[in-house]
């Protein structure tokens, strides 16, 4: 029988619909990007709290939560907030990041990559062994090179398997945790181990730009941040389209600014116990490199663009004649080969690298992700997001060490700061649903 | 049993122009042994809405598949512009202007208004994404649908209403150069205010010149905004008519049973 409706007679439910309009309008309102409607830096100010109180919360947990990290580190040592143990931790941290920054490609696309860990274990190996004196020899970039392609080779691998025979990214890389884990200790052979002797891997994690060379590099990178920040809101108000207020673009360029220059203060103290040890370790500029990069990727290109709609709603993507295998692929690869580049720092940290692989770097590469606000149910999350979840995991483990406790609380601690990510995130998703 | 089909070549429509925009003369198509579709003719006319009722099962998705590429009819012929054409791929009906809007409208929560609705067809300068560019042609598409509830173009499309929803998929058809728009029930999921907002927004697409098909099982709407009427029983087109020549009751008849021995009343009732 056809359904025919009868116009609605009584004023109820029309009243009801524009309520319900009502609300939804509101709730649009909140989540506009404030920068987007605001016309000055304190009415951007206020749509931001709004905004917040919505759920929209954005990095703010995390940035939270890292701020209490310090504060209750710091009070029970007072070491903890020391140039020279900041340096130390940043350096820490960069090996979760770029993990991180690995695993944020899968969990875009509402996949996960249980594999990242080995793969940086494996291109750590790889490293080693060609760069092996009595062995092969090679020079440092080769080596490096070769290392990055093995694991990008393994991203195909890992993501075609995922993609062309419709296997789940969830088996498909715990098999690879498995493998690369096998293949790992087959090369290093039983209890093996690598050293690696040359100056410029090592340098990498424990390398230091002069103090002068760090001023440079950090108003050089500064600056490229505010010219393309300036020039992209130049162009919007030029268009005639909503734009941040001058003002707000400048405070933008003035905190990234304020923030180099305290990074590079707090590297350029000296930290040395015996001889003096000071300026910006080369690691940090590395991962700035990596962000930038990633950042550029998944916010300016085509590519990124198509993995934000394949984690929202894939099949939408597929109608718009997005070619899901290809790019589901080449974030896989993407994943895998930036895991290479954490095994890269790995190994240059440890100056070696053996059989006695950390394998917590595992599963703290998706917690650093989540921690850092990646959603895990696909679609939200920036590289951004994988750095800041580094450096809070980074803080646990650095601040619980410096109080003298063991590895067992330590991974309790990390624990309970990833299930409060994974509900932040579960929470606001739930806001968000509700919300339509 | 089918005493409504219109015979010969079907009447001109109201606005008399000379060549439909698609013309479809005796589709097939079967699923197995099932006979989804049965000789099927039907003309869509350029700045008109018309509007393809049926009961569930009746053939009116496969119809539209079969229109936008997603089905390929066993026999039969469709004529776009005039010129006999072979529809394999969305793409290539896409290429010929004709966008789909579906039901559940393929929109990516995640994603802005902006980046839906160019979502795929990304226009880029050198290696990075011209949003600028992007932004004013969505707002310029969104200002001349009238579109104008949605705050902010940059807003993510989970944060809107249904009807703000179904703007955009619609916007989006009409961004990418349409000149059919075919809807599967574009009011099937909104309350009374939204429907009322998307059946004005189908009727602005008509009066701009665009043929809109659309799906539709409420024969509110279908009165409210169809030029004609096509009503599918069990895979057969029954009735091709104007909307003044039928009344609801005629309608729901063939919708049920193929046919209708009813006449129109004298003073047409009128719909709203």
């Amino acid at each position: 029988m056809a359904k025919v409706d009868e116009p609605a007679s009584s004023a109820g439910p029309v009243q009801q619909a524009e309520e319900l309009t009502q609300a939804a309008e509101a709730r649009a309102q909140l989540a506009v990007s404030p920068e987007l409607v605001a016309g000055s830096v304190p009415e951007y100010l206020r749509a931001s709290l709004s905004r917040i109180r919505a759920g929209q919360v954005g990095i703010l947990p995390v940035v939270g939560g890292l701020l209490l990290v310090s504060v209750l580190f710091q009070s029970l040592n007072s070491h903890f907030l020391t140039a020279g143990n900041l340096v130390n931790l940043l350096v820490q941290a960069a090996v979760f990041s770029v993990l991180a920054m690995g695993e944020i490609y899968a969990l875009l696309l509402g996949e996960i990559d249980l594999s990242v860990g080995y793969v940086a274990g494996l291109s750590g190996v790889v490293l080693a062994e060609l760069l092996k004196p009595s062995g092969l020899d090679w020079p440092w970039w080769a080596a490096i090179l070769v290392a990055l392609l093995v694991c990008a080779a393994i991203g195909v691998l890992q993501g075609s398997i995922i993609t062309r025979l419709g296997v789940p990214s969830f088996v498909v890389t715990l098999a690879g945790l498995l493998f690369w884990e096998g293949m790992m200790l087959k090369i290093l052979g039983n209890g093996g181990s690598v050293l690696i002797s040359d100056t410029v891997v090592n340098d990498i994690a424990s390398g230091n730009l002069s103090p002068a060379a760090g001023w440079v590099v950090m108003l050089v990178i500064v600056g490229l941040f505010g010219v393309l920040t300036w020039r992209r809101d130049a162009r919007r108000r030029r268009a005639g389209l909503v734009a941040p207020p001058t003002g707000l673009t400048a405070l933008k360029i003035g905190g990234g600014l304020l923030g180099g220059v305290v990074i590079v203060l707090i590297c350029n103290t000296d930290r040395g116990r015996i001889l003096p040890i000071q300026g910006v370790p080369w690691v940090v500029v590395l991962v700035f490199g990596i962000l930038a990069a990633w950042t550029f990727v998944l916010g300016r290109t085509r590519f990124g663009r198509y993995v934000y709609a394949i984690g929202g709603n894939a099949e939408a993507a597929r109608r718009a004649g997005v070619n899901l295998p290809v790019i589901r692929t080449v974030a896989f690869t993407l994943c895998s080969f930036t895991a290479g580049m954490a095994g890269v720092i790995y190994a240059s940290r440890l100056r070696s690298i053996s059989t006695a692989f950390d394998q917590t770097l595992v599963l703290y590469a998706v917690a650093a992700a989540v921690i850092g606000g990646t959603s895990l149910f696909g679609g939200r999350g920036k590289a951004l997001h994988g750095v800041l979840g580094g450096i809070v995991i980074a803080a646990i483990a650095n601040g619980m060490g410096l109080l003298g406790l063991t590895a067992a609380s330590q991974y309790m601690v990390t624990a309970l700061v990833l299930l409060i990510a994974v509900t932040i995130d579960a929470l606001t998703r739930r806001g968000r649903v509700a919300g339509m | 049993m089918i005493t409504d089909v219109e015979p010969g070549p079907p009447p001109a429509p109201p606005t008399g122009s000379s060549e439909p925009l698609l013309r479809l003369r005796g589709i097939n198509k079967n699923f197995g042994p099932v006979q989804a579709l049965v000789g099927v003719d039907l003309e869509v006319p350029a700045g008109q809405v018309t509007a393809l009722a049926g009961d569930n099962g009746a053939g009116k998705s496969v119809l539209i598949k079969c229109i936008a590429g997603i089905h390929a009819p066993e026999s039969g012929q469709i004529s776009w512009e005039g010129k006999p054409v072979h529809i394999r791929t969305p793409r290539e009906a896409a290429g010929l202007g004709i966008e789909t809007v579906y039901q559940d409208l393929a929109l990516c929560d995640n994603l802005d208004i902006v980046q839906n609705m160019f979502l795929g067809r990304e226009r880029s300068r050198r290696l990075t994404l011209d949003e600028e560019d992007m932004e004013t042609s969505a707002r310029d598409t969104l200002a001349q649908l009238r579109v104008t509830t949605v705050r902010s173009i940059r807003q993510p499309v989970a944060s809107l209403s249904g009807g703000q929803r179904q703007s955009v998929a619609i916007a989006k058809a009409v961004l990418w150069e349409a000149k059919l728009v075919i809807m599967d029930e574009p009011t099937a999921a909104l309350g009374v205010t939204q429907t009322a907002n998307v059946l004005e927004l189908v009727r602005r697409l008509a009066d701009q010149g665009h043929a809109v098909l659309m799906v539709s099982h409420n024969l509110n709407d279908v009165f409210q905004v169809a030029d004609q009427i096509a009503v599918l029983y069990l895979g057969r087109m029954v009735a091709v008519r104007p909307t003044a020549e039928v009344d609801r009751q005629i309608v729901v008849d063939l919708m049920t049973s193929g046919a209708s021995t009813r006449v129109l009343d004298p003073p047409p009732a009128k719909e709203s």
